[in-house]
């Protein structure tokens, strides 16, 4: 009898509540859209976390090949029970967050990778898939890990996450952190914004494309430029640098 | 005492962001800007404005090291701390130097790189230039003050949020029409007011402050080269002169002034650089106020005595201080979108005025502007440097 690999490989078929699409203003007055994405949808997103790989800066490099990694997992049926919410507005891809469930009680927060910045647009995400967890698939708590100071102090501070350091996050083994139930409940006024339904015209607008980011963060030029001005007292490499990327020579 | 004239006959700024380099070279790179578009490189002194050096960034006698960096010894060269008047410090020492003969040429440079440390040792760093036993010691940071003082001002005047909020949404969406600005994100009074998840977007940071009330912590520099009318005379750039400066204290805490909503630091400084200048506030064309938080753009408005005090506000609904309006303030976006390097920022301030009198501000340029004027605000209003500038061919 012949032994079909593939489903060995594959993870547990566990399907999932999904998340119900929400809507809300951001603070430049546009509207955002969070909603999940099918898993065909994963091969438009994949282009635009790409680049960000080589974004040296905020840890951007590290969450995007992960999250890229990850993706590019779910994609291919290679991570159990994984989810992924998508931002936009007018269709421009504005934030990609995925997680995962460890058990029926129990979440793992993945990533948040903010493409456009200042508008608290990560931020919105992150609540978005927390109240995923907590309120669409019942789940007692989540948890958290930060690869960037932002993200320390979007998460742990910000909704007072408590210590879980005896347990091992997925992401590089650092300890865990915990939204729990309660916590994510004080939080919720504050935190977590949205309104539902989202109006058809706005979710199909979404949901018709994947728009690349307008103004997604951009590599330095010369990564090695400020290692090389160490040994450049003039500072010549990085004026240059700077000159180049305004245009003046 | 004969004072000579004094004109700026070079400038130049660094894009207000993160920089990764290090002070020195934040410092000295808007100075070859400045020294590229003077067409000289003939510096007689060389004074730097900045205030974390020795704490955030571990160098002191930064004006030693960006000297050298600019291949501009032996020329003098020290260092300006004023809090975050330092630039506007500099500026003004420049222009003693300048107008008492002691230099022909000077250069002022002014440079922070605040971004080095977290936004929480950041604020607790601008925190030291408090009262340590009145103020400090109790906790007090400058936005925690600028609160305090906010609602006092809307009890006495009537200043709403909404106020606050117009002066947020002005300066930064005027800081997308400046390629060097911090902030380059359109923001709505819809957004940050109005909406269902507006307190979300903009919550309070320090009541009755929001986030987008205050300014970001930037990194920066900004230089401008002062000179004899001898030496300007030689180059080939519109001719701006420094014509007034003024500068004034108060008491070192704020819950010792008389009344703290009226800032009379500025009210005199303002007045000094006025009448040094030999001008008034109807004269002025084009402001930069020091808007580290939004409502610190509507007193000083009062203050420098460009509206009645209390009627800021007013102007502001009446769309008068926006591009287009009889005063536009903050074109640049002032330093809630522009940013606030606090060593740098009197200095970029000196750099925006110059350009625009100079008629080279593109997008955000004020249509015939001729004399423009700056506050250049220390501790909270207790050391406040004005300048007048105006274009003179």
């Amino acid at each position: 009898m012949p032994v079909d690999l593939e489903k060995i490989l594959r993870p547990v078929d566990n399907p999932m509540p999904p998340f119900p699409a929400k809507h809300m203003k951001v603070a430049s007055g546009e509207e955002m859209v969070i909603r999940q994405v099918t898993r065909d949808e994963i091969p438009s997103i994949l282009p635009h976390v790409a680049p960000l790989v080589w974004v040296e800066r905020d840890f951007y490099d590290v969450v995007a090949a992960r999250v890229y990694a990850e993706l590019l997992a779910f994609y291919a049926h290679r991570m159990q029970d994984e989810y992924v919410l998508v931002a936009q507005i007018d269709g421009e891809l504005c934030a990609v967050v995925n997680g995962r469930m460890v058990n029926k009680d129990v979440g793992m927060s993945l990533h948040t990778l903010a493409m456009r910045r200042g508008l608290r647009i990560g931020a919105h995400a992150f609540a978005a898939k927390m109240e995923y967890h907590m309120d669409i698939l019942g789940q007692k708590e989540v948890l958290i890990v930060a690869e960037s100071p932002i993200g320390f102090r979007r998460w742990m501070i910000e909704y007072n996450l408590e210590k879980r350091f005896d347990i091992a996050h997925e992401l590089g083994g650092v300890p865990s952190w915990a939204l729990t139930k309660e916590l994510f409940d004080r939080a919720r006024d504050t935190l977590v914004v949205g309104r539902r339904p989202v109006p058809d015209e706005l979710l199909a607008k979404a949901a018709a494309a994947i728009l690349p980011p307008s103004d997604p963060p951009t590599p330095p030029e010369d990564l090695l430029a400020a290692t090389r001005a160490r040994y450049d007292p003039t500072g010549t490499a990085l004026v240059l640098q700077r000159w180049k990327q305004e245009g003046k020579v | 005492m004969t004072v000579r004239d004094v004109y700026v006959i070079g400038v130049g700024i660094t894009s207000f962001t993160r920089l990764e380099y290090p002070l020195s070279e934040i410092a000295a790179y808007p100075a070859m800007m400045a020294m590229k578009d003077a067409g000289t490189r003939d510096i007689d002194h060389l004074y730097v404005a900045n205030m974390g050096g020795g704490r955030v960034n571990h160098q002191t006698g930064l004006a030693s090291a960006v000297v050298d960096t600019l291949s501009l010894t032996p020329a003098g060269a020290e260092t300006i701390e004023n809090g975050p008047a330092s630039g506007g410090s500099a500026v003004k020492t420049g222009y003693m130097a300048v107008a008492s003969g002691l230099h022909d040429t000077v250069m002022v440079t002014g440079a922070e790189r605040m971004r080095e440390v977290n936004n929480l040792e950041a604020t607790d760093f601008v925190a030291t230039l408090t009262h340590p036993l009145a103020e400090h010691i109790y906790g007090v940071t400058l936005p925690s003050l600028a609160a305090m003082f906010t609602r006092l001002y809307m009890e006495k005047y009537g200043v709403t949020e909404r106020h606050l909020a117009m002066v947020a949404v002005k300066n930064q969406n005027a800081a997308l029409r400046n390629e060097f600005a911090h902030l380059q994100q359109e923001i709505s009074i819809d957004g940050i007011l109005d909406s269902p998840e507006a307190m979300t977007n903009n919550p309070y940071v320090a009541e009755l402050l929001r986030f987008f009330d205050c300014c970001p912590v930037s990194d920066g520099g900004a230089c401008v080269i002062l000179a004899s009318e001898e030496v300007a005379g030689k180059v080939d750039r519109p001719l701006v002169r420094l014509a007034g400066v003024g500068q004034a204290s108060d008491t070192h805490a704020v819950h010792e002034r008389e009344d703290p909503t009226d800032l009379l630091a500025v009210r005199r400084a303002a007045a000094m650089a006025f009448e040094r200048a030999g001008l008034t506030p109807a004269d002025v064309d084009v402001a930069e106020l020091h808007d580290a938080f939004t409502i610190l753009e509507i007193v000083e408005s009062e203050e420098c005595g460009f509206f009645p005090k209390g009627e800021g506000h007013l102007a502001l609904e009446r769309g008068e201080t926006a591009l287009g309006g009889k005063l536009p303030i903050n074109v640049s976006g002032g330093l809630k979108g522009r940013g606030h390097p606090v060593g740098a920022t009197g200095v970029a301030q000196a750099y925006e005025i110059v350009h625009q009198l100079r008629g080279e501000a593109g997008e955000r340029q004020v249509d015939g502007a001729r004399v423009g004027f700056t506050c250049n605000f220390g501790g909270f209003g207790n050391n406040v440097v004005c300048l007048v500038f105006k274009r003179e061919n």
